[in-house]
């Protein structure tokens, strides 16, 4: 039995076996020993490294095999040197392609061994966590990290590459490496009590964990496989893991409560039966029924506080459909649609086109008047996206009902309603646009925002185009039946 | 507002996007920023959901002009809202890699004013990392469809990967839940990305100086669950946009319950099982030539939950089993119940040497209690004479409880850890 002794790095191994296979030694008879590892055993006792000449050998090994005896060589174990020899014997001694039988008992072996090691080199890449220091002004970055093999000087050249002009340092039980930008240096290994123990930032990056984990999905098996325990310590986010864990079901509780209750004002959560005017729509449809049924919706709490719903006017079938965006003060209180000052202008603005009222259905997207008070006044306040959702079914069932030839949409309100929320009234506004909704619809000013335009001119000059477009609308209806 | 807290507004609304892949694009270090991609992706870190952290995964802002029902962002929702500005976005990612926690940044955002502004503010933040700070890291952008050509032309400049969310499977699925959103402007920017990527390749091909356009190439994703099209559906749009796009992965995404949820959404919430078959369905379209219509057959037109669709047609179509593992050709190994694409490879490189018994087959790590009745080996395998036996079904089925997205939720109030 021949005791080889080697540095246990993989190029040591590779010289000793090199010169080893030239000499024609057999797998089974050398004993490999690490050099040192006896020092701690038997003081007095230094092993040093047997010393090996290159040797010339012509024996070509695949380059596979050289590319997983680098991963295997660093193996926490050192039965890998005996292991690696054998398969190298064997790979030059009439089995040049062993490495393809993967069932073969030392390729399981060093393919599990290779496996194991590369594993180990992705997690490293993967939960290494720097901390930022400055010393003396300069930024440094410290990590300690517990590898399962002895990846130190495997994995280095990966930190170089990606962290290039940055100062860091990684620190292991088994070696340290340090990158000053320019190469790296290695030095021994160190105690966790080393490192630096806190980053600000960590807290931002706990948020951000905390935040992007959605507790409807919780699967603790899955996160464990790939996140195993014996890493969290080193993990500022793990620290996290416990609370959120037991806070996941009772989040999802509320996440479904919520969608579909809504708290009271006493703070109970009492289911609320409906969120939106289709559930108040009445199964037969006619515009009577329509307006019947209207006057009690809940669809929103805008009922809450306006006088009464204010339904379309208008006859049963009309060419004409136009729609505003909400009831005012005064046709809150009269229930009739675009009866104030607003309801003014469109009239001389109708009349200025040649178009009957009468001959026009008229109504609004949303059927209750919101408002904020003011003293003893109620000052219009603009739905929100949500009311105006909600307020939909009973357009669209007055749209279904009238089958209007031609809409024109008061304001942008109506208009988004309509055509989606990216609809720009600047940009269309007077165009005969495409929809779904009738075969032509056309968008103009809402005479309310007309009458608020504060600057004289600019009000004229709106005015004037509100009344352009009506005239517009009754070219095209000219020649329209219905 | 602080970043922090926008930081938990914009994470927390970007989190129903399901991926977080950064691999697909290799690049060195550029020697002047931080940064690089080893091509394979790295997760740093995972949350309690099992779902990967590799990127710092937030939109730029959540305030969203369109009205998508399934989406917990829509103009509708009363969610808390935030914006980033495009230099927060930088800091953030920059600081975060610079610690190793993240591979690099997923940007996405809700449509403010149009969306080609949106799209400009996007890319302003990923030319801002590229060009100011020399960011070598992965970047993956949303692209949003009906964006400008140029506006997409940048995003896959900067970007290693490119995605336009298909989000459902149908236009009618669309007009439904989504009123905005048309299949069409969905899909011409995928196809301006297609001939993009397709020309880059090509003239890096000539050139490797070429620049790159979305080198990892572009995704999408599709909600499942919404509403009620069927598996047959889905997969048939999958493999459509496969082909037609050259896309790299289709994420399927049950749809999950979402605080603020539209009440118009009747659809219970999915189990998470339908999504896994869903991905098991498309790795069989992709890598072991099955076609979709083969995989949903049958009236009910959905993946069967109970097992694996290659099970499942295995089942169906006994007669073409048991196979000989050491003379079938590679297409019929490839669908074998329980052998992968790498023990296919291995089984073809073995054979070639030696036969392949049983005891080499738990060997290479294959599930015997699947495999065992549908191969022939070199030895005696009782098991494969008997593949008509009325109880196979429940002999190679493993029973797995099926996972709905609640069940979970009983293992978590026992605190398992």
């Amino acid at each position: 039995m021949l005791d080889v002794f080697i540095k246990p790095d993989f190029e040591h191994w590779r010289v000793a076996a090199r010169s080893l296979l030239a000499a024609g030694k057999p797998p089974e008879a050398i004993c490999w020993i690490e050099a040192g590892a006896q020092e701690t055993m038997l003081p007095g006792f230094t092993s040093e490294a047997t010393s090996f000449a290159e040797a010339d050998t012509s024996a070509p090994v695949p380059k596979a095999f050289l590319q997983m005896a680098d991963l295997a060589s660093c193996f926490r174990e050192s039965r890998r040197w005996p292991l690696l020899y054998r398969v190298l014997w064997r790979l030059t001694h009439g089995e040049p392609r062993l490495l393809q039988i993967v069932v073969d008992d030392d390729v399981y072996e060093l393919m599990q061994m290779s496996k194991s090691v590369r594993r180990d080199a992705h997690k490293m890449k993967a939960f290494v966590r720097f901390r930022r220091l400055e010393v003396n002004g300069v930024e440094e970055f410290i990590a300690w990290h517990r590898p399962d093999h002895l990846i130190v000087p495997h994995v280095a050249p990966f930190f170089a590459d990606r962290f290039a002009p940055m100062r860091w340092t990684i620190l292991t039980p088994d070696a340290s490496v340090s990158w000053d930008t320019r190469r790296l240096t290695y030095g021994p290994g160190v105690a966790v009590s080393t490192a630096p123990n806190q980053d600000p930032l960590e807290e931002i990056w706990k948020t951000y964990y905390a935040s992007i984990f959605n507790p409807a999905r919780l699967n603790i098996s899955a996160m464990q496989k790939e996140m195993p325990q014996k890493h969290w310590r080193t993990l500022p986010e793990a620290t996290l893991i416990p609370d959120l864990i037991h806070q996941a079901p009772k989040r999802v509780e509320t996440m479904m409560k919520q969608a579909a209750t809504q708290t009271n004002e006493a703070g109970d959560v009492k289911p609320v039966p409906a969120t939106s005017a289709k559930d108040f729509l009445p199964k037969h449809r006619t515009l009577p029924q329509l307006r019947e049924a209207a006057a009690v919706c809940k669809g929103c709490d805008l009922y809450c506080h306006a006088t009464q719903t204010v339904f379309g006017q208008g006859p049963n079938r009309a060419k004409l459909m136009l729609i505003g965006e909400q009831p005012g003060d005064q046709e809150d209180l009269a229930g009739q649609p675009f009866v104030g000052p607003s309801g003014q202008l469109l009239d001389e603005a109708l009349q200025a086109a040649d178009i009957p009222r009468d001959e026009v259905y008229v109504t609004n997207a949303v059927k209750h008047f919101k408002f904020e008070p003011r003293g003893s006044r109620r000052i219009h306040a603009k739905p929100s996206s949500r009311e105006v959702q909600a307020c939909r079914p009973w357009l669209e069932a007055e749209i279904e009902l009238v089958q209007p030839s031609l809409i024109v949409c008061l304001g942008a309100t109506a208009a988004q309603t309509l055509l989606g929320a990216q609809f720009r009234l600047t940009k269309h506004r007077g165009e005969f646009l495409p929809s779904d909704w009738a075969p032509w619809l056309l968008a103009t000013n809402h005479p309310a925002a007309i009458l608020r335009v504060p600057d004289p001119k600019m009000r004229e000059s709106s005015r004037q185009q509100f009344f352009d477009d009506l005239r517009l609308v009754a070219d095209k209806l000219q020649g329209v039946t219905i | 507002m602080e970043v922090r807290v926008k930081l938990a507004i914009l994470a927390d609304a970007a989190k129903y996007d399901a991926s977080c892949a950064s691999s697909g694009a290799k690049r060195k270090g550029n020697g002047m920023g931080i940064g690089n991609s080893d091509g394979t992706g790295i997760c740093h870190s995972y949350t309690p959901d099992g779902r990967c952290v590799s990127l710092l995964k937030i939109l730029l802002t959540n305030y969203c002009i369109y009205d998508c029902q399934y989406c917990v962002n829509r103009i509708t929702s009363d969610v808390p809202r935030a914006r980033f500005t495009p230099n927060e976005v930088v800091q953030l990612t920059l600081e975060f890699y610079r610690r190793n926690y993240i591979e690099g940044l997923f940007l996405s955002s809700g449509i403010i004013q149009s969306t080609d502004y949106t799209m400009e503010q996007m890319v302003a933040v990923v030319r801002s990392l590229r060009e100011e700070h020399f960011f070598g890291g992965y970047i993956h952008l949303k692209a949003v469809p009906g964006a400008s050509a140029d506006l997409l032309a940048a995003a896959g400049k900067y970007a290693d990967r490119v995605s336009a969310n298909i989000e459902l499977p149908t236009q009618p699925d669309l007009d439904r839940l989504a009123p905005e959103k048309k299949l069409t402007v969905i899909e011409g920017a995928m196809t301006e990305l297609r001939w993009r990527v397709a020309q880059s390749k090509e003239d890096r091909r000539k050139s490797p100086k070429a620049p790159a356009f979305a080198p990892a190439g572009q995704s999408t994703q599709m909600i499942v669950g919404a509403t009620p099209s069927s598996d047959a559906t889905i997969l048939t749009t999958a493999s459509r946009l496969y082909r037609t796009y050259q896309l790299r992965r289709v994420y399927y995404s049950a749809f999950s319950p979402i605080p603020h949820k539209d009440d118009r959404l009747s659809q219970p919430a999915p189990p998470m099982l339908r999504e896994h078959r869903l991905y098991q369905a498309d790795w069989l379209m992709r890598f072991y030539g099955f076609d979709a219509n083969e995989i949903v057959t049958g009236p009910q037109q959905n993946l069967d939950l109970t097992m694996d669709p290659k099970l499942a047609w295995a089942l169906q179509n006994r007669g073409q089993f048991p196979v000989d593992v050491n003379k079938a050709g590679e297409h019929q190994l490839l669908r074998i119940p329980g052998i992968g694409v790498r023990n296919v490879a291995r089984i073809l490189q073995i054979r070639r040497l030696r036969k392949l018994r049983l005891a080499d087959l738990t060997k290479l790590r294959i599930p015997m209690k699947r495999t065992k009745p549908f191969v022939i080996t070199a030895d005696y395998n009782p098991d494969a004479l008997r593949i008509d036996r009325n109880d196979l079904q429940t002999r190679v089925i493993t029973v797995d409880r099926q996972l709905g997205l609640f069940d979970a939720l009983v293992s978590a109030r026992t605190g398992e850890l």
